[in-house]
């Protein structure tokens, strides 16, 4: 059969410009180094949190494989059974700092953005509701917000804990309780100015449900500035995290977070033991460092009112 | 026959900070199947509220206030919303002013059509699929299947608006209000949509109510036309003998300040003043202060009668019954 070849070009330009989308959001990502560079750290630090058990030198948490007499040694030291060296040094208990960081990123980051995500679900949601519903719920829902916004976040978080008590668990819920309403706040006001698009009437004019015009139509367009809110408050949170176990109000101390092992390292500081307390110190900075830098870049990015 | 949608005396009412404004005052309209009724006039007239209250998508401080809207039989104001919503998108449509603004930037084509398809017809998705090429085909968007797949920021103003138009007629409606659709294109597009627009009407039979400022888009499409003013209807007949002879000052000012006829370069005819502000209105006749052949008469508020074979708000018609 001689069937001629159609070319399919009709459906080739179509994928390149899709493709070209992404490709544009991210050569304006890229657009600036230092955002790139934060990026780098971003997935250093990333991977070391999650490859923590496979890399770490040392379990951290198993209190039987550490050996007292190794307690406080500097950074570089061998250890006394001869089989490891301590590059960051060790800490009271003869922990091995390397180790204790990386485990100790784990915990922060998982506190950080699993409360980032509850609340920015839950905020989210109640915010875009409010836009849509308006009336009596709106009011309410952002008088709540405006009370929520008007206490410190470290007091609200210093009461809750101090009820609750300690626990990962009981950490996330504090950190969710102080980080809602700024969700809840960006998310309406997305959501307002979406609303009154036309695609949004036109919607309604074509008899979809309310629950489908929230979900398919107002949600999706209200996110980008969701996820600028996002990355800052996932610092946010890491940061209050750090300060609250740092208190001694956060995690247990089994399972030290780096807001823990800085506090750990505190009383050595002034004998000249600084390792203990900065060198998880310098962990967190570049961590909320390099969320804050890629957040700013996705800013920029993501904001339609600068010119491009 | 009766007419497939009768309004009568609907008024809506705004409450703003200011006042009660009421931006549609007592108005009475009508479209039969087959039918293309203008509603004409200026920004702020009350024509768009129009078309919004008989889909009953006036939103708070807004509200009908009173009137009744009956459509195919049945009232609608009233109708609990989600009897509404049946309505809206299957036997009522709606198509908006801005192409740019009515298509959802973060969805497909595909998806957008198949979503009106599915939202009033129990149909699978690849039937709804089907349906939307087919609209995508008659509306003369070429090569549609690859189209589909597109979303609205590959699409040019024109192509939208076909697309817009395409979804509101995809569950062959039986009234589609027009909202403007054209207004925000090249004058080309402008005439090849409103070509599409009326074969599609013509040949479903569905009836049409457009709404536009103006008057060479009624003169061209519509059978019959309703020429708005503060909030009220001030000339309704058949639109060749409105645009004709038009009866009512108002509507002899809107055809003078077109530029086509006023074929001899001359200065432009404007009408002097501004609309007046719904909040402030002063008894009577709305048009009285912009109006030549205003009268002290014209202080009591001028009914819309019979006047020869079509309605005129005025004390003193330009034309003789």
């Amino acid at each position: 059969m001689s069937t001629m070849e159609i070319p399919l070009s009709p459906a080739l330009p179509q994928q390149a410009k899709g493709e070209s989308r992404f490709l544009r959001f991210a050569r304006e990502f890229a657009a600036s180094h230092i955002a790139v560079f934060g990026l780098a750290m971003l997935a250093v630090v990333i991977v070391v949190a999650l490859a923590a058990p496979w890399i770490a030198p040392q379990n951290p948490y198993d209190l039987g494989k550490l050996d007292l007499l190794d307690a406080r040694l500097p950074p570089g030291e061998k250890a006394g059974s001869g089989n490891m060296t301590y590059l960051l040094g060790t800490d009271g208990q003869g922990r091995d700092m390397l180790s204790a960081i990386m485990y100790g990123l784990r915990v922060s980051l998982m506190v950080g953005v699993a409360s980032g995500a509850i609340a920015l679900t839950l905020g989210a949601a109640l915010g875009v509701l409010a836009a849509y519903l308006g009336g009596r719920f709106e009011q309410v829902l952002m008088r709540i917000v405006d009370i929520q916004l008007g206490f410190p976040a470290i007091l609200v978080a210093l009461i809750l804990l101090a009820v609750l008590g300690k626990g990962v668990d009981k950490i996330i819920i504090a950190l969710v309780t102080v980080q809602w309403a700024y969700y809840a706040r960006t998310a309406r006001s997305a959501a307002l100015v979406e609303r009154n698009k036309d695609y949004i009437e036109a919607a309604r004019g074509l008899g979809l449900s309310a629950r489908r015009i929230v979900l398919r139509h107002l949600l999706p367009n209200s996110l980008p500035p969701l996820i600028v809110v996002a990355t800052v408050q996932v610092a946010h949170a890491i940061a209050l995290e750090a300060t609250l176990s740092f208190l001694g109000l956060g995690l247990p101390a089994t399972e030290p977070s780096l807001g823990l092992l800085i506090a750990n390292g505190y009383e050595y500081m002034l004998s000249g033991k600084y390792w203990i307390s900065v060198y998880p110190g310098v962990a967190l900075l570049a961590t909320i460092l390099a969320i804050n830098l890629v957040g700013d870049q996705l800013r920029d990015v993501l904001n339609p009112r600068l010119a491009r | 026959m009766a007419p497939l949608l009768d309004v009568t005396n609907l008024v809506t009412e705004f409450a703003t900070r200011d006042g009660l404004l009421r931006a549609v005052d007592g108005v009475s309209l009508s479209v039969a199947r087959g039918e293309v009724l203008g509603l004409v006039g200026e920004s702020g007239s009350g024509k768009s509220v129009t078309g919004f209250s008989i889909l009953g998508l006036v939103d708070p401080p807004g509200r009908i206030a009173s009137g009744s809207v009956v459509f195919d039989g049945q009232e609608l104001i009233g109708l609990p919303e989600n009897r509404l919503r049946q309505l809206r998108g299957r036997r009522i449509a709606m198509v908006f002013q801005d192409p740019m603004m009515t298509l959802n930037p973060v969805l497909s084509i595909e998806t957008q059509m198949v979503e009106a398809v599915l939202a009033h017809q129990n149909a699978s998705k690849a039937a709804a699929r089907e349906r939307a090429l087919e609209m995508l085909g008659r509306v003369g968007i070429a090569s549609p299947a690859s189209r589909l797949a597109q979303y609205p920021h590959q699409f040019s103003g024109g192509m939208r608006q076909r697309v817009a138009i395409a979804i509101a007629l995809i569950n062959r409606p039986d009234l589609v209000i027009a909202d403007e659709p054209t207004t925000a294109l090249d004058v080309t597009v402008q005439g090849q949509i409103l070509f599409e627009m009326q074969k599609l009407v013509r040949e479903s039979g569905s009836a049409l109510i457009w709404i536009t400022h103006d008057l060479a888009v009624i003169a061209g499409l519509a059978d019959r036309v309703a020429v708005m003013y503060a909030g009220r209807i001030v000339e309704q007949g058949a639109a060749a003998e409105v645009l004709e002879l038009p009866a009512h000052p108002y509507t002899r000012g809107l055809l003078d300040s077109v530029p086509a006829n006023n074929a001899t370069s001359r200065r432009l005819k404007q009408i002097p003043g501004m609309t007046p502000s719904l909040l402030r209105l002063a008894p009577g006749c709305a048009f009285r202060e912009r109006c030549e052949r205003a009268a002290e008469r014209c202080i009591d508020m001028p009914e819309l009668k019979l006047h020869g074979a079509r309605h005129v708000r005025c004390h003193f018609p330009l034309v003789s019954a």
